[in-house]
């Protein structure tokens, strides 16, 4: 029955949550240089990067201070002009402690940028501007963190027949992306055209959804005239932004299980992440600083800022008012975002956005009774990749997490959770699944 | 720092939730109920009101006796109980001893459904499960028909209401025949606007096909049902009746006439719909809905009873696990299953 990519510009199934895009026409803006920041050395998949600045040393704003540890790693760069105040393990949005360097920011500096020098973009060819994208330090800026330029090295014998732009920004709350591609239009059009160099992609396409008309018609009457970028609206739908499922609205191709969307000719990249790629690339600039959506209720002045790789929560939030007296604080999207358990984690390559919801939201949204589960099936009409949840709720209800990989493609759930999100009993599927996946890989272990 | 540290809630994504739930979607179905039950008090007077309290009260009593027996809070608070109850209730001919629709509501519950381990575990319709408990064991009173729209109907009781327990009411000889009764038994064809709105005898709520469309597609609209159920179980009927029909219209009756008359309409609007005893998988639930259908149809024309409903939605209950498994969907980078 299961058809995918039949639909209009769209794929089947998903689920349409309030979008809460309250901060979409709120202009970016830079938020203040916090007195310290926090720099772990892990803010991307893969390798940590290696320290190579030692306690007390003065770094000006852009030096670089931690190296990538091979390819599959990112380097760091300093976000301000400070002096290193030490090495040392530091709390981190995941829970346990990681490898960070502090640094001291010098406040009466004027925080110009001082480490970088223009580039000649015209000479790098494909492998010299993959060298020069990591140099950069970029991840995803949707959320993962996968290192941008291990995403571009595509393996041998495979060729690349579209670069995909992802602007559809489907998580609610979030308008990072939709600010970047209407205010840095010519920097995601120069950025789109590195990366295509890298990637050797001929065509590419550009996804953003429907409730980001005006940014959509900007970048359309921007367009070179070559025609060999496109952009295309898709329906505004959670989670349309997911890679995989992009591609097949785009494309009509469906990456293999397990595979990567390379496999079909594909190479995705968040539209925000190649945005500020087309800022830095000329300029031999590393990333410091990237845009953040503040939102949700328990913020005073919500909006969207460039911020300071860094900066701890609470600076953040004493920036912009925090007033719920209690609450939750998530870093990323209501739907994909971890809530944090303390206020001294700092904002890193990955943070899409702080979300401040106050009790009164949570309580609203979720009412704490859990029934037994009545079959509704609305689970098997929300999950994007044709999943069963209802069965696969049941088998881990019953522990048994060797049949829900074997027989009901456990490992191929991205935990959307738009199937927790649906079900009327409340009963946390997608959290059921994330501890089978946990299980299972201990049984490896 | 000058901030107050709040009390920070560490929760799983998604942080978001959906304000729809289990109890709002089952006070929906009592809301699409109500009307149902409103005219079967108009057409049957007060034997059919007092039935339909008898028998929902019945069944929460038992449901409430039941959790707190196993030790757990009650349970009434979800709606499940009142709506099998009163969707029992319409299944019954409105002559029915009360103490009879008592036992049906007490069974419904205690062998249909808390037997199984309360809501969500059952694999029969607890409705029906009552049903089909009373058909059995009652089997003269259950086909007792009495006349719509008596004209003494709201100030006097039907003769058999109020028999005493573990009696059997005396058998009314002007009993009214439903119109299923009238085609298989005596040859005789209704008249279908009548039928269509809900002139003539049966069960308390299944005579007006229009109200319970009304009412059914109330719910399929809010999404608090999933309409392909109910569109499967006609087009299932109306596929079956009409292929018969064809080889004999003489001896077979057209589609029209078996969707509008009988329990079709209710059962494939308020019970097959039971998301309980339905499958899941968008393949299953077709098939799910079509099988009743044709199952209906060939009960009613083969079988030694007029109706069939009944027996095709608890069948297919037993079938919907098994539906399931032959139609998992294929899921997103997986090669379609060879057959």
């Amino acid at each position: 029955m299961a058809w995918f990519g039949r639909q209009r510009n769209t794929f089947a199934r998903g689920i349409h949550p309030p979008g809460h895009k309250e901060t979409e026409a709120h202009p970016i803006r830079r938020l203040d240089f916090a007195p310290r920041l926090i720099l772990p050395l892990n803010q991307h998949i893969g390798k940590p990067a290696i320290p190579i600045v030692h306690k007390n040393q003065e770094v000006v704003r852009g030096e670089p201070i931690a190296k990538a540890d091979g390819l599959f790693s990112a380097p760091l760069h300093a976000p301000a002009t400070g002096r290193i105040e030490k090495i040392d393990l530091m709390p981190s949005v995941k829970g346990p402690k990681v490898q960070s360097i502090i640094l001291k920011v010098y406040s009466a500096d004027d925080q110009r940028v001082r480490y970088e020098r223009p580039r000649n973009m015209n000479t790098l060819n494909g492998s010299a501007m993959i060298a020069a994208i990591q140099e950069t330090g970029m991840v995803g800026l949707g959320g993962a963190a996968f290192p941008t330029h291990v995403k571009l090295a595509v393996p041998e014998g495979y060729a690349i027949d579209y670069l995909i732009i992802n602007g559809c920004e489907c998580e609610p709350y979030l308008t990072t992306d939709h600010r970047v591609m209407l205010e840095w239009t010519d920097d995601l059009l120069a950025g789109i055209a590195y990366v295509q160099q890298a990637c050797g992609a001929p065509r590419v396409l550009l996804g953003i959804e429907d409730n980001k008309h005006n940014a959509a018609a900007r970048i359309a009457a921007r367009l070179p005239a070559d025609g060999n970028i496109e952009v295309r609206s898709v329906r505004t739908k959670y989670p349309q932004g997911s890679e995989k499922l992009l591609i097949t609205v785009l494309t009509g191709k469906e990456v293999p299980s397990g595979g990567f969307p390379y496999q079909v000719g594909c190479v995705v990249q968040n539209a925000g992440t190649v945005a500020l790629l087309g800022r830095l690339l000329p300029r031999t600039q590393g990333m410091i600083e990237r845009v953040v959506t503040l939102s949700g209720p328990g913020i005073n002045k919500p909006g969207n800022y460039l911020v300071p790789l860094g900066t701890p929560m609470d600076y953040v939030l004493e920036q912009l008012g925090f007033n719920g007296s209690a609450g939750e604080l998530i870093l990323g999207g209501p739907m994909m975002g971890t809530s944090v358990a303390s206020l001294d984690v700092p904002i890193t390559k990955a943070v899409s956005g702080i979300l401040a919801l106050t009790r009164e939201t949570i309580t609203q949204q979720v009412d704490g009774t859990v029934y037994p589960c009545i079959h509704c099936g609305r689970c098997l009409q929300a999950c994007p990749l044709h999943l069963n949840p209802t069965q696969l709720g049941l088998l881990a209800a019953n522990r048994d997490y060797q049949a829900m990989q074997d027989r009901y493609h456990l490992q191929d759930c991205f935990e959307c959770g738009s199937c927790s999100y649906v079900c009327p009993a409340n009963i946390p599927l997608v959290q059921y699944f994330r501890i089978a996946k946990a299980m299972l890989r201990e049984q490896v272990a | 720092m000058g901030t107050k540290l709040p009390i920070l809630e560490l929760r799983s994504s998604p942080h978001m939730h959906t304000p729809l739930d289990v109890a709002t979607i089952m006070r929906h179905v009592v809301y699409a109920l109500l009307p149902l039950c409103g005219f079967a008090i108009y057409a049957f007077g007060l034997s059919a009101l007092l039935l339909i309290i008898t028998v929902a009260a019945s069944a929460l009593l038992t449901e409430h006796a039941a959790q707190r027996l196993s030790g757990k809070a009650t349970s009434l608070r979800d709606g499940s109980a009142l709506i099998t109850g009163l969707v029992l209730a319409l299944t019954l001919p409105p002559g029915l001893p009360l103490w009879m629709g008592a036992v049906a509501g007490f069974i419904a519950i205690a062998l249909g459904k808390v037997m199984f381990g309360g809501l969500g575990h059952n694999v029969f319709n607890p409705a029906l499960v009552g049903r089909a408990f009373v058909q059995v064991a009652f089997p003269v009173a259950i086909t007792t028909w009495h006349p719509a729209f008596a004209p003494q109907r709201f100030s006097t009781l039907i003769d058999g209401s109020l028999t005493l327990p573990f009696l059997q009411p005396a058998t009314d000889a002007v009993s009214g025949a439903t119109p299923l009764g009238l085609f298989k038994f005596e040859h005789q064809n209704s008249n279908a606007l009548d039928l269509f709105l809900g002139l003539h005898n049966g069960t308390l709520g299944e005579t007006s096909t229009l109200l319970i469309v009304v009412c059914g597609g109330y719910l399929a609209l809010r999404g608090f049902l999933n309409w392909r159920i109910p569109v499967a179980v006609l087009l299932g009927a109306a596929l079956s009746a009409g292929l018969f029909h064809l080889y004999s219209s003489q001896t077979y009756p057209d589609p029209g006439f078996t969707l509008c008359s009988g329990g079709l309409m209710l059962g494939a609007w308020f019970m097959a719909t039971d998301p309980v005893g339905a499958p899941v998988t968008p393949a299953a639930i077709w098939w799910f809905g079509l099988l009743i259908g044709a199952i209906t149809v060939v009960i009613r024309l083969f079988g030694a009873l007029p109706e069939g409903i009944m027996y095709a939605i608890l069948l297919a209950n037993a079938l919907a696990p098994m539906l399931d498994q032959l139609t998992q969907p294929r899921v997103y980078g997986h090669p379609r299953r060879p057959r």
